[in-house]
């Protein structure tokens, strides 16, 4: 065997760095679902009465769908049908008061944070990140709103927003991503328990980067995550949303909505670094990361940029997209998915161009690694009224090892004959030539894998907020060992 | 003690023995030259110092500085202070030529327990390599080899070994596609290496490159085997009288 198999197959042996359970009390309520658990799920959260109504239509809708087995079947992955009634729709951590400051918090909380390396403390204030972090299903702790408020912008957990400000939530709750969207949407609609909402007040740019971690940390809990953002005429924010988990046996859903929209001159950032847990070497376990993420530049010159790597996760499904309805608006995907062992990716996103001289720009980068499989499936439709459109897509594959496979399912749907389009795409696999080539200049196997792979996303690492292309690329290193045959 | 002594060394690559048993001793300071026809088993031999996987050695030994080297990986010999030039320098994009030099160097640094260079005391060091390789800095900014003449690889390559200082430098054809112009800075930058205590292999095709470093010895390899060495002198006579006549001696004993 060569020496490089040997050190792979050494590091491959390493568990998931990020996995352990903390012990926290916890509400819970009975498994399964139906209208009564919706109005538990509503009540408990002291709902106004538009968001039940708003959550028994969608789950109305996805009843029926459940019920005509229409779950999306369509994507690239494979996995055993889901126990829809097995799940536990909420759960949170039981707390007495509301809580001052951190200090007050659960010693528990604080610890599961710092092992996961996320400072919620004062180090934060120096970074200059604000930081919402949604604990299981619910909010358990915020800062520097004070900081926000001064600008006049909202950063709160949704159930939050619902109380105290229901007309933002109820004009815009639905409006990019409607309740009948898909499977997944319908059911997060129905259920959501928790999430974030943030509301950035015309001509305000955002003073901080909003970040958002999530965590799921209860068996059978499935996560059902909402975000809204809204930044109006002139205003700019850039949201971070960063997540890992701890190891389980069981399959774990995820099934987030994300909505954003931009008015008149807005611009919205919004980057992602996934590593949710992806199952151990075989395949067993890991998360089902079902995701509906969206963004409207409803305003002219709107402009807003998806960038995400995704590392984590059994399976992605994953499509985040830009409506171009405002003329001269932008949108932007920057994606690194990574899938090693037996991971599954199945992800790209929609640019659906409306508005005139709209443009968009998309990179795609996929590893895969091990078993893994990769899917990019992105859509570009430049509709009739779309004068002037322009796209550029790019979408790399790499490949790692002989047993894993990439895929790329490219749609492009033109309808205006003044649209300009290009298309790139490529695939390569990391060669003996090349990890000989730096390991001869004294590198060791897995910084030379992890030095080629860095290069392959640089891209879109670049889009990065800092601090996160840090992470992502420490990350991506993690995700990878013991990849290389 | 000598810096490099090959004993015996049979070699393998896909099932066919390319190295028939090769002798060689390089003590510090010298530059050994390693001529020959096509396929004889140069680059295989560069290579197997390299330790690359895929040359299976299947008889002798190699010392480089006391130690086993056919017991190292490729990246421990490197560490240790072996460099080899590459005949085809590979790309590698999204990595910067600058970061990629300063990693490499430090991991070596790390071996041998030396403290990393940071990015501030790198940038001067690294421009002086870079004048006397007559590159231009904009190179250093953009991806390893990505979209660089064939001339402007060699270069790099030799920028690399007087940045990573190695013991023993191996140069695996780096001549080869080179104009007149390049190939004059490429000798400057191997011959301002050149010190008592390192020592050069130097793999070429052509007497051509020996005009501009001289080399201490010369041997011709013929299918695998060394079959005369000589100082200088040698290499002007198969520029000469080319490689056949010595084939033909090589066939006959």
């Amino acid at each position: 065997m060569s020496t490089n198999t040997e050190t792979i197959q050494k590091l491959a042996q390493q568990d998931y760095k990020w996995g352990f359970v903390t012990d926290i009390e916890e509400e819970r309520i009975p498994k399964g679902l139906n209208e009564d658990i919706i109005r538990v799920i509503s009540a408990k959260k002291n709902e106004p009465e538009f968001m039940l109504e708003w959550r028994l239509k969608a789950f109305r809708h996805w009843a029926s769908l459940e019920r005509s087995d229409a779950e999306p079947k369509w994507a690239n992955i494979k996995y055993g049908p889901i126990d829809y009634q097995g799940i536990t729709y909420y759960s949170a951590p039981k707390q007495k008061k509301q809580l001052n400051s951190l200090d007050e918090l659960d010693p528990e909380i604080l610890s599961t944070y710092e092992k996961l390396g996320i400072p919620l403390a004062e180090q934060k204030m120096l970074a200059g990140v604000a930081v919402d972090a949604v604990f299981d299903s619910v909010s358990v702790a915020t800062t520097f709103k004070g900081k926000l408020a001064e600008a006049g912008v909202i950063f709160c957990s949704f159930s939050e927003a619902v109380q105290k400000h229901p007309d933002l939530v109820k004009k815009y709750l639905g409006s990019v991503v409607p309740v009948t969207d898909n499977f997944f949407a319908a059911l997060n609609s129905a259920v959501f328990s928790d999430g974030s909402f943030v509301y950035v007040p015309k001509g305000v740019r955002c003073p901080l980067e909003l970040s958002t971690y999530f965590r799921i940390n209860a068996a059978e809990t499935g996560q059902f995550e909402r975000t809204l953002i809204i930044a109006d005429e002139g205003a700019y924010v850039s949201y971070l949303e960063g997540c890992t988990a701890p190891i389980r046996d069981e399959n774990q859903l995820h099934a987030a909505v994300v909505e954003l929209i931009a008015l008149d001159n807005a611009q919205i950032k919004y980057s992602t670094v996934q590593n949710w847990y992806p199952g151990d070497k075989q395949g067993k376990g890991g998360i089902y990361n079902f995701v509906t993420k969206r963004g409207a530049c409803r305003g002219v010159n709107s402009k807003i940029s998806w960038t995400q790597v995704e590392t984590g996760s059994a399976i992605t499904w994953k499509y985040p997209s830009c409506i171009l309805q405002g003329d001269n608006s932008v949108g932007e995907f920057y994606s690194v998915a990574l899938t090693n062992n037996y991971q599954q990716a199945d992800t790209g996103t929609k640019m659906i161009h409306l508005g005139k001289n709209t443009s968009s720009t998309v990179v795609s980068k996929g590893i895969s690694a091990g078993h893994g499989q990769n899917t990019y499936r992105g859509q570009v439709k430049i509709l009739k009224g779309a004068q002037g459109a322009r796209n550029y897509t790019q979408c790399d594959s790499l490949l790692i090892g002989d047993k894993c496979g990439a895929h790329t399912f490219p749609y492009i749907e033109v309808k205006n004959s003044s649209a300009r389009m290009e298309h790139e795409a490529s695939t390569s696999k990391i060669g003996e030539d090349q990890l000989f080539y730096l390991q001869q200049r004294g590198l060791k196997t897995e910084d030379a894998v992890s030095m080629i792979v860095n290069g392959f996303c640089k891209q879109v690492f670049r889009e990065l907020p800092m601090e996160f292309a840090v992470e992502a690329q420490k990350l991506l290193s993690v995700s990878l060992e013991g990849s290389v045959g | 003690m000598s810096l490099l002594e090959i004993k015996n060394l049979h070699v393998n690559v896909d099932g066919h023995e390319i190295l028939k048993g090769i002798d060689l001793t390089i003590n510090p300071g010298e530059v050994h030259s390693i001529m020959g026809p096509n396929g004889s088993g140069k680059s295989t031999l560069a290579q197997v110092l390299a330790r690359r996987d895929a040359y299976h050695v299947i008889k002798g030994s190699v010392s480089f500085n006391g130690k086993d080297l056919l017991e190292m990986k490729p990246e421990e010999a490197a560490c240790e202070g072996v460099f080899l030039a590459f005949q085809y320098p590979v790309e590698i994009p999204g990595i910067s030529n600058a970061y990629f030099l300063r990693s490499a160097l430090n991991a070596q640094r790390k071996f041998r327990g030396e403290e990393e260079m940071d990015a501030m005391d790198f940038l001067p060091f690294f421009r002086d390599k870079l004048k006397l390789l007559e590159m231009d800095e904009k190179l250093m900014n953009r991806s390893l080899n990505e979209g660089f003449s064939g001339g402007e690889k060699k270069r790099n390559e030799v920028l690399q070994m007087s940045i990573l200082q190695p013991r023993l430098a191996v140069l695996d054809e780096t001549d080869s596609g080179l104009d007149i112009d390049a190939l004059r800075i490429v000798a400057n930058g191997v011959n301002a290496l050149r010190s008592p205590e390192r020592g050069f292999l130097v793999v070429t095709h052509y007497q051509r490159l020996l005009n501009y470093i001289k080399p201490d010895f010369v041997h011709v390899l013929v299918d695998g085997r060394i079959v005369r060495s000589g100082g200088p002198e040698l290499a002007l006579e198969l520029e000469d009288k080319g490689y056949g006549w010595i084939e033909q001696e090589a066939a006959a004993v």
